[in-house]
């Protein structure tokens, strides 16, 4: 077994309205950051996980992400493996 | 009949739901812990309260939907047990995939506590049975996460199954964007599962049901269940 290290980025899906997002974005322009635009936020999730092989730790991750640390209905989300020497 | 209120570390609406189905509506209620791996046999209606289960942590009603007691009220539900989940109870279920879609941030990213309107838009289920449809019903609502979003193809169902309970209205039953205080789909506050037997709603009758408040419209979803059971 080896030792991986994932992290899951989560974020609204695109179709979704980000109203935080949005929020930011307005505050961000009325600040002089007019060249800002299509704020999202999300969410950064950082995990251990044990595993044969990098594919098994992305596929264990996916299962977990598709059942609790993220909603398939609303939200989007991308998983980094890296091995833990 | 025979409530069963169900408690998770942070909830807070829970005596509150005791005290509306023991107190207000006199009917028989206990409380179930949420580390219970058991229902007892003679409940007939489980209620999943409001509060912030977990802390709200991740995601309203993520970490609940998790607990061993919702294995329980899961497997109770698919069995035809009713269901009352209030607000962060509605939360749960959708979570646990007993009610379709989700509840997003309230679109002005305010907490809303207040007193609403709900248009009752079918009374033909156990929880709305003593209610008229078409009639309005006062009660608060307490969320920043009550923002009720599913897909199109399954908002097109819940409205053709008449499975929408109750929409956010004027005190005329008027329902439109003016009365929607968390940009809910079709001003939805309220859902119905297939099988008519799990309803989550975000507001909280279970806080205008004693009539010393000035107000207890709540204690007619109370009532309502206890005609179904009789």
């Amino acid at each position: 077994m080896n030792k991986y290290h994932a992290i899951i980025d989560i974020t609204l899906r695109k179709s979704i309205l980000d109203v935080q997002g949005k929020a930011v974005e307005q505050a961000l322009n009325s600040i002089d950051f007019q060249m800002i635009s299509n704020v999202r936020i999300g969410k950064h999730v950082e995990l251990f996980v044990e595993a044969e092989s990098p594919e098994k730790a992305n596929d264990l991750v996916d299962d977990a992400s598709k059942k609790l640390i993220a909603n398939p209905i609303i939200e989007d989300y991308i998983i980094t493996i890296n091995e833990v020497k | 009949m025979k409530y069963g209120v169900v408690v998770f570390p942070g909830s807070n609406c829970d005596h509150d739901a005791w005290y509306a189905t023991a107190e207000c509506a006199g009917d028989e209620s206990v409380f179930l812990w949420h580390k219970d791996t058991e229902i007892p046999k003679d409940i007939d209606c489980i209620i999943l309260p409001g509060g912030f289960s977990y802390g709200d942590y991740l995601r309203c009603g993520a970490i609940a939907r998790f607990s061993p007691i919702m294995q329980e009220v899961i497997a109770f539900a698919n069995k035809g047990g009713y269901v009352l989940g209030i607000c962060n109870g509605f939360q749960t279920l959708t979570e646990a995939g007993l009610l379709p879609g989700t509840l997003l941030r309230n679109t002005s990213l305010n907490f809303i506590c207040k007193d609403v309107y709900l248009k009752v838009s079918n009374n033909s289920t156990a929880f709305t049975s003593a209610i008229e449809t078409g009639s309005v019903i006062r009660i608060p609502v307490a969320h920043g996460e009550g923002n009720y979003f599913a897909e199109p193809e399954q908002i097109e169902e819940l409205e053709n199954k008449q499975r929408v309970v109750f929409r956010y209205s004027d005190e005329n039953g008027n329902v439109n964007n003016d009365f929607n205080p968390n940009g809910s789909i079709n001003n939805i506050a309220g859902i119905i599962n297939n099988k008519g037997n799990v309803l989550g709603m975000m507001p909280h009758p279970e806080r205008y049901s004693d009539a010393l408040l000035g107000n207890d419209d709540g204690l007619k979803i109370f009532n309502s269940l206890k005609n179904f059971f009789r």
